[in-house]
Parts: C-alpha cells; structure tokens; sequence
C-alpha cells in the first residue's frame, strides 16, 4: 500500500500504526472516556451500598476480595450486583442506540424513539397485559416481537432508496400516533387494575427484573454494538449527505441497514427487559458529544454516559423514597425535561 | 397591510374572493349536514323528521329526550372544539411557517393534559371550571415553549424538523411525568385514561357554554393576525418591512392558540390531528391567504370531528370508537402520505 498520509484533525491525537492495523485516537476523547470509566466503577460500588439496608463502602468492596459478613454478601451480590450490571448494560445500549439514530437522521434531537418502537412495543405489552393477562416473560417476548414489527413497518414507509432523515421522522411520529392512539382506548376500555399493571410495564422499571436476564441482556448488547462500532468508521461519510458517501465509496444502503439493524437490536433488548426507558437515548450522546468536544460520531463515549446516566436514575429510583421504588423511567423522564429546559434557556440566551 | 400571497399549487377550487365566498356557504351547507347526521345517528337511528321536532319542542318521546339530552350537547361540543382545533392548528403553521406544526405535535395538547393531571392530582379539582383553568395555563406554557423555539427558528437555521422533534420531546417529558403522578393517585388515573381518549360524550351544554366565551375570544383572536400572518408568510424581514410588528403578532398567535386548545382540551381531551389536516386541505383547495384559511378551517373542522365523532359511532355499534382515537387514525395515514410526497421531503 502507499505511504500512510498524515493527517492534521487539529487535535491532539494518539496513533498506533502496525503492518495489520492502525489507529488513531483523540487525546481528549480517549481521557474524557477513561474518567467516566472510573465515574461508573465510583457510582456503581456506592450504589451498591446503598439501599433499604446500608452496606458501608470498604464491605462492599470485601464482599468481592472475601472477608465480609454473609448478610452483606447477599445483599450487595445476590440483591443488587444484577440491577447495577444491568442498569449499566441497558444504559450502554440505550446510548449507542441513541447516537446511531442520531447520525442516520443527521439530527441532533433523533433517537430509537423515532421510529416507534417503544409505542409498539407498549402496544404489544398493553394487549398481552390487558386482553390476555399473559405472564412477565410472554409479555417481554410480545413487547419485542411488536416493537420489532412496527419498526420494520416505519421503515419500509420510509424507505425509497434510502432513509432520509426527515421522512423517516415524520413517518414514526404518524404510526407512533396511530399506535399510542390505540393504546389509550385498549387502557381505557380495560379494568382498572389491568390498565394499572399496563402502565407501570410503561413508564419502563427495573424493580422487578429477573436475574437471568442479564446474560441474554449482555450477549445481546455486545454483539449489536460490535455492529455498530464496525460499520462507524462509514458512518461520517454518511453524515456529509448521501450524494457524498456514495463519492467517496461507501456502500451507503448498505451501512444504512446494518446500523439501522443495530441501532433497533439494542433497543430491543433494552425495552424488553425493563421497559420503554426514554431520554437515555436522545440525551447521552449529545452529552457526551460535549464532554469530548466533538460532534458527531462517538459511540462509546456516548454509551459510557449512556450507562452512567442509567445507573445513577435507577439507583435515585431506587432509594430516593424509600420504600417505595420508582419506575427508573420516571428519572430518565425528568431528566430528559431537565435538559431540554436547559437546551432552551440556552438557545433563547444566544438570541 | 395585508399581502394576498399566491403560490402555486394552493387554490384548486378557488382564489377570487367570490367563488370564495360561494364556496364557503357550501362548506356551511356541509356543516348543516353534518351536524343533522351528528342528531342522526348512533346506538339507535332517529328519523330527520323526529329530530327536527324534537328541536322544535314538538315532541317529547324518548327518541326526542334523546336527540335533547345525548347528541345536542356531543355535537355542538364537536362544531365548537373541531372548528376551535383546525383554526388553532392553522395559526401555529403560518407562525412557525412550518407546514407539520399541529398543537398534538407541538405538545400543546400534552402541557394542556399536564396541567389537568396536577390540578387533580395535588389540589383536588373535580369540576369543569377548575379543569379548564389548569388547561389554560398548561396550553399557555406549552404554546409559549414553541413561541420560544419559533423566535429561535429566526435566529438560527432549525428547520422544521428540528421544532416538530422538540415539541415531541417536550410533549413526551410532559406525557411521562402526567403518567408518573397518575401511578401514584389512583383518582387522577381514573380520570385521565378516559379523558386521554378524546371523547365527546357525556358532556352537557352548560359544560360547553363554560368554555364556549374563550373560543369565541380566541377566534376574533385569530381573525385579528389572519392579515399580519399573510406577510410573515414571506419571511420575518419581508413582514417588518411591508409594516408588521411581530412582536404583537406572536403574542397574539400565542394567546389565540392557547385559548384555543386549552379550552377545548379541558372539555375533550386531546384530540389530535384536526388542527395539522385541515388546514393543508383548505390550502390546497382555497389558497394561501390567511383570512380565508381561518374562515375555513373553522367550518371544515367542525364538519372533520363531527364525522369522525358520527364514525366512532358506526365502527363499534352498538359501542362507540372516542373521537379522538379516530382522528388519530384518520389524521396518522394522512401525515405519512404528506411525509413521503416529494415536495415535502425538501422542507
């Protein structure tokens, strides 16, 4: 091959340049992702400890490295180790989902919720709940199967050789109304307690998640974000328009569907284990797009954020009032609230 | 002070103002249809001639106490708030000069729904008035936020994806939290999953006389800007220029728009779509000057609920479909094919 090219971004970077394989990694990108690395290892052994029985740091810390009370032990591993673990994982998934959106729609405000999935796949669960009283894990495996219909539907309606961002927005906000339409007829029409349990399974919880969802949970995550990662580096010639990635030689159909694919798998599997948990998605890479000074196109940053955002709102969830657990998806719901206001007390500054 | 623009591809039926006008007493002839279908039909069909003698006082059988107590109320709240809905959305589309924007869209209806939920969830309120306040001033926030992004639609190049996706979040923050305190009070679950259906019946014609003065305001409102409105529709330059104040102008759009949709909300819950739908058809068909647009889509939008509200009888008779759900369904297709038309991909 020729001669590698050096490139000036204008940033501090990092390079590896082997025979097989070379890399470039942006000094401040790889830093801001380092210190929310250890941000989440923090969080996550305080969030441990704390609960309706208080475990003190140092034994929560023994309960991994021996030495501490069987109580404890069962309490920081048996109780809360899967919740943090999965809170951590849905909240990685979730932003990556996020930021993949995000660049196929070319908008900063795009995200999963976009292409209806969890309005159907509240659908899915309101009828499983509320016609056929089906049990959790029917209803998680229904909330999937319908999530995944209406998005292949919203797709193909906005598929004409290719996604355009507009279209493919305005088409979910159409059959995510006919959807949430029907969702509140079907909760009107049902019995008070049914439509209750419908509506807690729709504010998005993980009170009640079973252990042995998380490694299903972690296989999943991990192989559609290896997608997403894979097919990133033709993701910012996407962003620079059709007409231009088709120039410089992308596939762009193509890589389009893949991260679509991705971008769809992670929300899945994150709304058929706990819920529709909004915010997550639309927030984080935006987030994280400011923590690194980059915009666009950064995936794990944004799942880092993405992870910690979760598993600070489950644990506020959790404990603030004790001992009643909130819906996580009432913390991400005011959070999302937070940033918009933020968002527009920033905007209407700049005026 | 006015500009009677014209563009190409509005204006089918008609552009001068007499066939206008002609055309307007037909759309009121429709209106008249309409509602006689609305006295018509239902669980049990009454006859024209047994409704016209009930409204005259003639007749007193159950078919006519029917006709009085039933549908009289249901189909004048379906005039008021279907005509009060596609005004409103009229409005909202030639302030933000965003063909999308509808106050369901633009969360309008869900800061509305919030404040109803507070209202009975934390301060006791049960009755109509104590609702219709709440309402108000949820709509008056809301519609305040997308005057927000609207002035920031200026400044900065936010297309109109960008106002029609904050106005989902904020609606969603909004809907989320509603649902959140819902959980929590069972009471104001009860009545907020009817309420969120957007029914017309079992109101009464002192409900609708409640909320029928902010309507009223909130027309002559609308029909006040209608002129300013034509010359922002070329641009916030162009319309200072041609003498306009915008200022006024927004705050009026603003306060018409709440008046609007907070009053009809607090009566029939969020109703959907009839506010972005009717006024695409009527410019479609009658052109692009604002005054006729609003006349219009007074009439045609009562004549849209009052058909969707007689359909919701139909489809599940002897049980009714809320009226709201079926705009919903009518109003989604209909944004989709917009949507997909090539014109409307280069927003």
């Amino acid at each position: 091959m020729s001669t590698p090219v050096k490139l000036d971004t204008g940033r501090p970077e990092w390079a590896v340049r082997t025979r097989l394989l070379s890399a470039r990694m942006d000094r401040r990108t790889l830093v801001v992702n380092l210190a929310l690395a250890a941000v989440i290892v923090v969080t996550a052994l305080v969030s441990l400890g704390v609960g309706d029985i208080y475990v003190s740091l140092p034994d929560v810390l023994a309960t991994f490295y021996g030495g501490a009370s069987r109580a404890d032990t069962v309490v920081v591993q048996q109780w809360r180790l899967t919740r943090v673990l999965l809170s951590l994982l849905l909240g990685f998934g979730l932003a990556v989902s996020g930021a993949v959106f995000q660049s196929l729609t070319r908008n900063p405000l795009g995200s999963p919720d976009v292409i209806g999935f969890s309005t159907g796949s509240y659908t899915g669960a309101i009828v499983l709940i509320a016609l056929f009283h089906a049990p959790t894990a029917v209803i998680s495996f229904g909330a999937l199967a319908s999530g995944l219909a209406v998005a292949a539907i919203v797709l193909a309606l906005s598929y004409r050789g290719g996604f355009r961002g507009f279209r493919l927005i305005v088409v979910g906000i159409g059959v995510s109304a006919v959807l949430s339409a029907l969702n509140t007829w079907i909760m009107a029409k049902a019995q008070l307690q049914v439509a209750m349990s419908a509506a807690i399974w729709g504010a998005g919880s993980l009170n009640s998640v079973a252990p042995d969802a998380l490694p299903v949970a972690a296989a999943g995550i991990a192989l559609f974000s290896a997608l997403a990662l894979l097919y990133g580096s033709r993701i910012r010639a996407l962003e620079l328009g059709q007409d231009a990635a088709d120039a410089l030689g992308v596939r762009s159909r193509h890589t389009q569907i893949a991260l679509t694919g991705a971008g769809v798998g992670l929300v899945a599997i994150a709304t058929a284990v706990a819920g529709p948990i909004s915010f997550i998605a639309l927030v984080a890479p935006q987030i994280a797009a400011r923590l690194t000074g980059r915009g666009g196109w950064s995936p794990i940053g944004a799942g880092l954020t993405g992870a910690l955002l979760l598993l600070l709102g489950d644990t506020v969830a959790r404990v603030a009032f004790l001992p009643v657990q909130l819906p996580v998806g009432v913390v991400t719901t005011s959070l999302g609230g937070l940033y918009l206001i933020w968002l527009l007390v920033r905007e209407a500054r700049r005026l | 002070m006015s500009v009677s623009a014209s563009e190409p591809g509005g204006g089918r039926l008609a552009r001068s103002p007499v066939p206008l006008f002609a055309w307007l007493l037909g759309c009121v002839v429709l209106l008249l249809a309409a509602v006689l279908l609305s006295l018509m039909v239902g669980s049990a069909a009454i006859s024209p001639r047994t409704v016209l003698d009930a409204l005259l006082g003639n007749a007193h059988s159950v078919e006519a106490r029917t006709v009085i107590e039933l549908r009289v109320p249901r189909t004048v709240l379906a005039v008021v708030a279907g005509g009060a809905l596609a005004v409103a959305g009229a409005l909202i589309q030639a302030l933000t000069r965003n063909p999308l924007a509808d106050p369901g869209i633009l969360g309008v209806n869900a800061g509305a729904g919030f404040a109803v939920v507070i209202a009975v969830a934390f301060f006791g309120v049960s009755g109509v008035p104590g609702r219709i306040g709440a309402a108000l001033a949820g709509a008056a926030v809301a519609a305040a936020v997308v005057y927000l992004i609207g002035s920031m639609n200026r400044a900065r190049t936010a297309g109109p994806v960008t106002l029609v996706l904050v106005g989902l979040a904020f609606g969603a923050v909004l809907q989320g939290l509603a649902g959140a305190i819902t959980l929590v009070r069972p009471k104001a679950f009860t009545l907020m999953r009817h309420w969120d259906t957007g029914a017309l019946n079992d109101r009464t014609l002192a409900m609708v006389a409640q909320v029928l003065p902010l309507i009223l305001l909130g027309l002559a409102i609308a029909f006040f800007v209608a002129p300013s409105l034509n010359a922002v529709a070329l641009g916030d330059g162009p319309a200072k220029a041609l003498g306009v104040r915008l200022g006024p102008v927004r705050t009026g759009v603003v306060a018409a728009v709440s008046l609007l949709c907070g009053a009809t909300t607090a009566l029939a819950g969020p109703i959907g779509f009839a506010g972005l739908m009717i006024p695409h058809v009527v410019r479609w068909l009658f052109g692009v000057d604002q005054r006729w647009i609003a006349a219009y889509s007074a009439v045609l939008g009562a004549v849209l609920l009052l058909v969707a509200d007689v359909a919701g009888r139909l489809v599940l008779w002897p049980g009714e479909l809320p009226a709201g759900i079926v705009t919903a369904f009518v109003g989604a297709p209909f944004l989709i094919v917009l949507a997909r038309r090539k014109e409307a991909s280069g927003l």
